[in-house]
C-alpha cells in the first residue's frame, strides 16, 4: 500500500470532464512527475488531493485511509502540504512569518497561554522562530526573513512557498510548476533543492512542471495527462519514447 | 381581504421607489463590483433639489404637470451630474485598489453627502414638508362589501408606480436596444476585455452612475412629494434598495426592479399585520437569509475561484 | 536592522516584566482616578473616559476588520448587547457596598459574554460571505438587533425599556474602570495578534485559501475573532451603561458602527496601536471641532474620503508605533481575498 493512493479519480466541471479514471500511487522518498499540456487537469488533481475540490467518483487515500470529503486544513494535518500554480504567499506578512503559520499546528499552548504570555508559551514560539529561521537559511532566505513577502523577487517567492509548505511537516508535498518565471540558474538551484528536501525530509514529492528539462532530469516516474486522460506512465526515457505523448504535445515545444 | 388588497397597493407603491433606487446600486455593482454606499444619499439629494426647485417656481403658479415636470428633470439632471460627480473625482482614483478601500470611500461619500445636507447652506438639519404641488387624493376607490372595507388608490400610488413601470421600460430600452446600453453589458460582462475591444470604460462607467443616479433621483422626489424631505431619508430606502438588489441577483436589472417591488411588499406586509416596529429589520432579514442560502443572490452569477 | 532572527521576537524584556508592569499600570489608574477626579474639569474628563472605551470598541473591532480581514460594519450591535445586558442587570440587582467593585466586574464580564454567544450567532452565519457581502449582512445584524431592542420591554424581571431607552442605571464606571479595560482589551488582543498562534489571523486575512493549505482552520480564526471581538465590545457597551446610566437604542446604530470603522481604518487596519491613536484622537477632535458646529461633520467624512484616496492603508499603515521591527503590514484593508479581479 503505498502512502499516497489515487483511484479511478474522476473530476467534471458541468460538461467538462477535466479527470478522468485517473490512478496514482506515491510513497516517501520518491519523486514523481506530472506534465501534460496546458488545461489537462493537473493543478485539478492537486486541488482534489488536497481537498479543495470534490472529486466526481473516485477516491483518495492517504495511508490507506479515504481523505474525500475532508477539508483542506485537515487534509494538511493529515499530512499533504502543496504550493500554488499562482503563488499564494501571504503578501502582507514577513517571510519568517509566512514560515511562521506553517508551524501554527505544532503549537500546544492555548488561548490562555498566548493571553497571558506563560514561559511555556515563550519556550515554544522562540522554539519554532528558531525552526523556522534553520529552514529558512536551507533556502537561501534567511537574510530576508524581515521583508514582505510581496516584496521578494519572483524566484524567491516560490522557494518561500516551498519552505512555508515544509514547516507544516508534510509527508507529501505537491508542487504546482515551482519553476514557472524562473531564469536558467535559478531553475538549476531549483532542481538540487528539490532533491535534498525529497532526502532530507524523507517525504514523497509530486511535481507538475512545464520545463521538460527539469522533470527528466529529476523524477523517477513520470505521468503525463492529456484532456483529463492518463496518457502515459513511465520513466523519463518511457515516456519520451511514447508516441501518444509526442502527439499530444505536437505545436507544444518539448523542453 | 380588502385590507390585503390595500396592503398590497402600498406595497408596490413603496417597493416602486425602491426598484428605482435598486436599479442604481445593481447597474453600478455591474460595472464596479461595488456597493455604492452613497447612493441612498443620491436619492436624498434628489429629494432636497425638487424642494429648491419647488420652493422656486411655487410663485409661478405653473400647471401641476409643468411643475412637475421641472422639478422631476431638474432633480434627475442634477443627481445625474452628481453621480457622475461620485464617481469621477471619488472613485475613478481607486479603480485597481482593493474593493473595501472603495467600499470605506463610498461609505465617505454617504457621510459627506448626509453631513452636507445638515448644513443650513444646503438644506438644514430639519425635516421640512414638501411644497404643496400636487395634492394627494384618492383617485380610485372600491368599496368592497360594506362601507368599511373601502379600498383606495392615491393619485401618489398611480405616481410612483407609474414612473418606475415607465422608467423601467426607458431603461430596458436604454440597456437593450443602445450603443451605451450594449457598451454597460459588455463591460458587467467582462470588465477586462471590454476595454480590449474598444469600449471606453470610463465612459461607460460614468454612464452607468448617471443614469442609475437619474433614477434615484425619480424615487426622492416621489418620496419627498409624498412624505417629506430631510437629510437623514436615504439611509433605509438606500439600504433596503440595496438588499432588494442582492435579492434579485446583484447586477440583474430585471431581478432589482423584482427585488424592490417584493421588499416594498414584505415590508409592507410586515407593518399590516406584525408590528411597524419589525419594518426596518425585516429587510435585513430577507437580506441575510438570502446571503446564506445562496450568497451571489437569486439570478447572480457564482463566480468561483481558479486555482 | 540587523537581526538574527533567532532571538526573541520583538522586545527582549521578559513576559513575566511585562506582566508585572501591566498589573502596575492597571493598578496605577486608580489613584489616577482620583486625582483626575479632584483636578480636572468635568467635561474633559467625560471625553478622556469616552476616548478609553472607543480605544476598547475600535480595538476589538481591528481585530475582527483589521487582523482577521472579515470586514465588519456590525459592532455597534455588539456593544449594544453588552450594554444592555450589563445595564439591566445592573438596575434590577443596584449592588452597594463592599461589594459593589466585584458586583461591577462580574456584570461587566457578564456583559461581554452575552454579547460574545451573539459574535458567535453572527460569525458563524456569516463565514460563508466576503468583503463587501459580509460588510452589509453584518449593517444588517446589527440593524436586527437594534429592532430586538426597541421591540423588547422586558425579559423576564429585567428592563429593557424598548424605544424609549433603558434609564436611571446605577452609576459606577469611573476613569479607572474604563481605562483598566482598554489596557486588558489592548494588551490582550496585541498577545493574540502578535504570537505563532495569532499568526493565524493574519494568515486568513491574507489569503484564506493559502491559510487552509498551511492546515489552518479558518473557519475556527474566523468565528474566533468575532466572539473575541464582541466580548470586548459587549464589555465597553457594559462600561458605558454604568457610567453614563442612560441607554438610547438609537445610538447603537449602525452610524455608531460606522464611526468605528472608520476609526479602524483611519488608525491603519491591522495596526493595534494605530487604532488605538486614531480611537483617541477620533473622539476628542469632534468635541474640539465643536465652535464648527455644522462643519464638524462634512470636514470628518471628507477627512475619510482624502485618507482613502491618498493613504487608504491608513495612518501608520499596518505598522505598528513602539514595535522595533516592521509586523505585518495590512497594505490593503481586508486583505488578498477581497482584491477586485477586474
Ligand atoms: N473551478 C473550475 N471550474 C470550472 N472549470 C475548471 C475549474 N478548475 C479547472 N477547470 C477546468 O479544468 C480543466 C483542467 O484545468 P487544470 O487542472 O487547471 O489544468 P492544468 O493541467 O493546466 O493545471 C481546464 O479546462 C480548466 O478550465
Ligand atoms: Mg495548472
Amino acid at each position: 500500500m503505498a502512502l499516497l493512493e489515487i483511484s479511478n479519480l474522476t473530476v467534471q466541471f458541468g460538461g467538462l470532464r477535466a479527470l478522468s479514471g485517473f490512478d496514482f500511487e506515491l510513497d516517501e522518498g520518491q519523486l514523481h512527475g506530472l506534465i501534460g499540456p496546458n488545461g489537462a487537469g493537473k493543478t485539478t488533481a492537486f486541488n482534489v488531493a488536497t481537498g479543495v475540490y470534490q472529486p466526481t467518483m473516485g477516491d483518495v487515500r492517504l495511508a490507506g485511509e479515504s481523505v474525500v470529503g475532508a477539508r483542506p486544513f485537515e487534509i494538511n494535518r493529515l499530512g499533504i502540504a502543496r504550493t500554488f500554480q499562482n503563488t499564494r504567499l501571504f503578501s502582507g506578512l514577513t517571510v519568517l512569518e509566512n514560515v511562521l503559520v506553517g508551524f501554527n499546528q505544532s503549537v500546544t499552548h492555548g488561548f490562555w497561554g498566548t493571553i497571558l504570555r506563560t514561559p511555556h508559551h515563550q519556550r515554544e514560539d522562540r522554539m519554532h522562530e528558531h525552526e523556522a529561521m534553520r529552514l529558512l537559511e536551507r533556502f537561501g532566505l534567511a537574510n530576508r526573513s524581515e521583508e514582505l513577502a510581496q516584496n521578494l523577487p519572483y524566484g524567491d517567492q516560490r522557494r518561500l512557498e516551498i519552505a512555508r509548505a515544509l514547516a507544516t511537516r508534510p509527508r507529501i508535498l505537491l508542487l504546482d510548476e515551482p519553476a514557472a518565471g524562473m531564469n536558467p540558474q535559478e531553475k538549476i538551484a531549483l532542481m538540487d533543492l528539490i532533491r535534498f528536501i525529497r532526502d532530507e525530509f524523507s517525504i514523497g514529492i509530486w511535481l507538475i512542471e512545464h520545463d521538460m528539462k527539469l522533470v527528466m532530469a529529476i523524477c523517477e516516474r513520470i505521468t503525463v495527462l492529456d484532456h483529463g486522460e492518463t496518457i502515459a506512465v513511465g520513466t523519463a526515457a518511457e515516456v519520451q519514447a511514447d508516441p501518444k505523448v509526442i502527439e499530444a504535445y505536437l505545436g507544444e515545444p518539448v523542453g | 381581504m380588502d385590507y390585503l388588497t390595500q396592503q398590497l397597493i402600498n406595497g408596490l407603491s413603496i417597493g416602486a421607489t425602491y426598484a428605482l433606487i435598486a436599479l442604481g446600486y445593481t447597474m453600478v455593482y455591474g460595472v464596479l463590483r461595488l456597493i455604492n454606499f452613497a447612493h441612498g444619499e443620491v436619492y436624498m439629494m434628489g429629494a432636497v433639489v425638487a424642494y429648491w426647485i419647488a420652493i422656486g417656481i411655487a410663485p409661478w403658479g405653473w400647471p401641476v404637470w409643468g411643475a412637475l415636470a421641472v422639478i422631476f428633470g431638474g432633480a434627475m439632471g442634477a443627481c445625474a451630474v452628481l453621480g457622475f460627480a461620485i464617481e469621477f473625482f471619488a472613485y475613478r482614483p481607486l479603480r485597481n485598489k482593493p474593493r473595501l478601500v472603495v467600499l470605506i470611500t463610498a461609505i465617505g461619500v454617504s457621510l459627506l453627502l448626509q453631513n452636507l445636507a445638515q448644513t443650513r447652506y444646503v438644506f438644514g438639519p430639519t425635516p421640512e414638508a414638501f411644497p404643496a404641488v400636487i395634492e394627494a387624493k384618492t383617485v380610485v376607490r372600491w368599496t368592497m362589501g360594506g362601507p368599511d372595507n373601502v379600498v383606495t388608490v392615491s393619485n401618489l400610488d398611480l405616481l410612483s408606480l407609474g414612473l418606475s413601470l415607465g422608467l423601467m421600460g426607458v431603461l430596458a430600452w436604454v440597456v437593450l436596444r443602445t450603443r451605451q446600453g450594449l457598451a454597460l453589458r459588455a463591460v458587467s460582462y467582462r470588465f477586462d476585455t471590454s476595454s480590449l475591444m474598444g469600449i471606453n470604460t470610463n465612459r461607460t462607467i460614468s454612464f452607468t452612475f448617471m443614469l442609475g443616479s437619474a433614477l434615484a433621483a425619480v424615487a426622492g422626489v416621489v418620496d419627498a412629494i409624498r412624505y417629506d424631505v430631510r437629510p437623514l431619508m436615504g439611509l433605509m430606502p438606500g439600504l433596503k434598495a440595496f438588499v432588494a438588489a442582492v435579492l434579485g441577483g446583484i447586477g440583474s436589472i430585471p431581478g432589482a426592479f423584482v427585488g424592490g417591488l417584493v421588499i416594498g411588499l414584505i415590508e409592507t406586509l410586515v407593518k399590516g399585520y406584525l408590528s411597524s416596529a419589525y419594518s426596518d429589520a425585516v429587510a435585513f432579514v430577507v437580506l441575510i437569509v438570502i446571503l446564506l442560502v445562496r450568497p451571489s443572490g437569486i439570478l447572480g452569477r457564482y463566480e468561483a475561484e481558479k486555482l | 536592522m540587523k537581526d538574527d532572527g533567532s532571538r526573541s521576537r520583538g522586545w527582549s524584556v521578559p513576559a513575566w516584566g511585562v506582566n508585572c508592569a501591566l498589573v502596575v499600570l492597571v493598578a496605577g489608574m486608580w489613584p489616577l482616578d482620583w486625582v483626575l477626579v479632584e483636578q480636572m474639569d468635568e467635561y474633559y474628563l467625560r471625553v478622556l473616559i469616552l476616548v478609553g472605551l472607543n480605544v476598547i470598541l475600535a480595538t476589538s473591532l481591528n481585530l475582527i476588520n483589521g487582523i482577521t480581514g472579515q470586514f465588519s460594519l456590525g459592532h455597534a450591535g455588539f456593544m449594544a448587547i453588552g450594554a444592555y445586558a450589563t445595564g439591566s442587570l445592573m438596575k434590577y440587582f443596584s449592588p452597594t457596598g463592599a461589594g459593589a467593585e466585584a458586583a461591577l466586574l462580574a456584570l461587566l464580564i457578564v456583559g461581554g459574554l452575552v454579547a460574545a454567544v451573539a459574535g458567535l450567532l453572527v460569525g458563524i452565519p456569516t463565514l460563508r460571505l466576503r468583503g463587501d457581502y459580509l460588510a452589509i449582512a453584518t449593517l444588517g445584524f446589527g440593524e436586527i438587533i437594534y429592532t430586538l431592542i426597541v421591540t423588547t420591554d422586558r425579559i423576564g424581571p429585567f428592563e429593557i425599556g424598548s424605544s424609549s431607552g433603558l434609564h436611571a442605571i446605577p452609576i459606577r464606571t469611573s476613569f479607572f474602570w474604563a481605562y483598566a479595560g482598554a489596557i486588558v482589551c489592548v494588551a490582550s488582543i496585541w498577545r493574540l495578534s502578535y504570537s505563532a498562534k495569532g499568526l493565524a489571523f493574519r494568515a486568513v486575512r491574507e489569503d484564506e485559501i493559502a491559510a487552509a493549505a498551511m492546515g489552518i482552520d479558518t473557519t475556527y480564526y474566523k468565528v474566533l475573532a468575532f466572539v473575541i471581538g464582541a466580548f470586548f465590545a459587549g464589555v465597553a457597551g457594559g462600561l458605558y451603561a454604568t457610567y453614563d446610566g442612560n441607554l438610547a437604542p438609537e445610538s447603537f446604530r449602525f452610524t455608531k458602527s460606522i464611526e468605528l470603522v472608520v476609526m479602524v481604518v483611519l488608525g491603519g487596519s491591522g495596526s493595534i496601536t494605530g487604532v488605538v491613536v486614531a480611537a483617541a484622537v477620533l473622539t476628542y477632535l469632534p468635541e474640539q471641532l465643536r465652535f464648527f458646529a455644522e462643519w464638524r461633520m462634512v470636514i470628518y467624512s471628507l477627512a475619510l474620503i482624502l485618507m482613502m484616496l491618498l493613504r487608504p492603508e491608513g495612518l501608520l499603515g499596518g505598522r505598528e508605533l513602539l514595535r522595533w521591527r516592521r509586523v505585518a503590514a495590512a497594505t490593503t484593508v481586508g486583505g488578498d481575498a477581497v482584491q477586485s479581479g477586474r
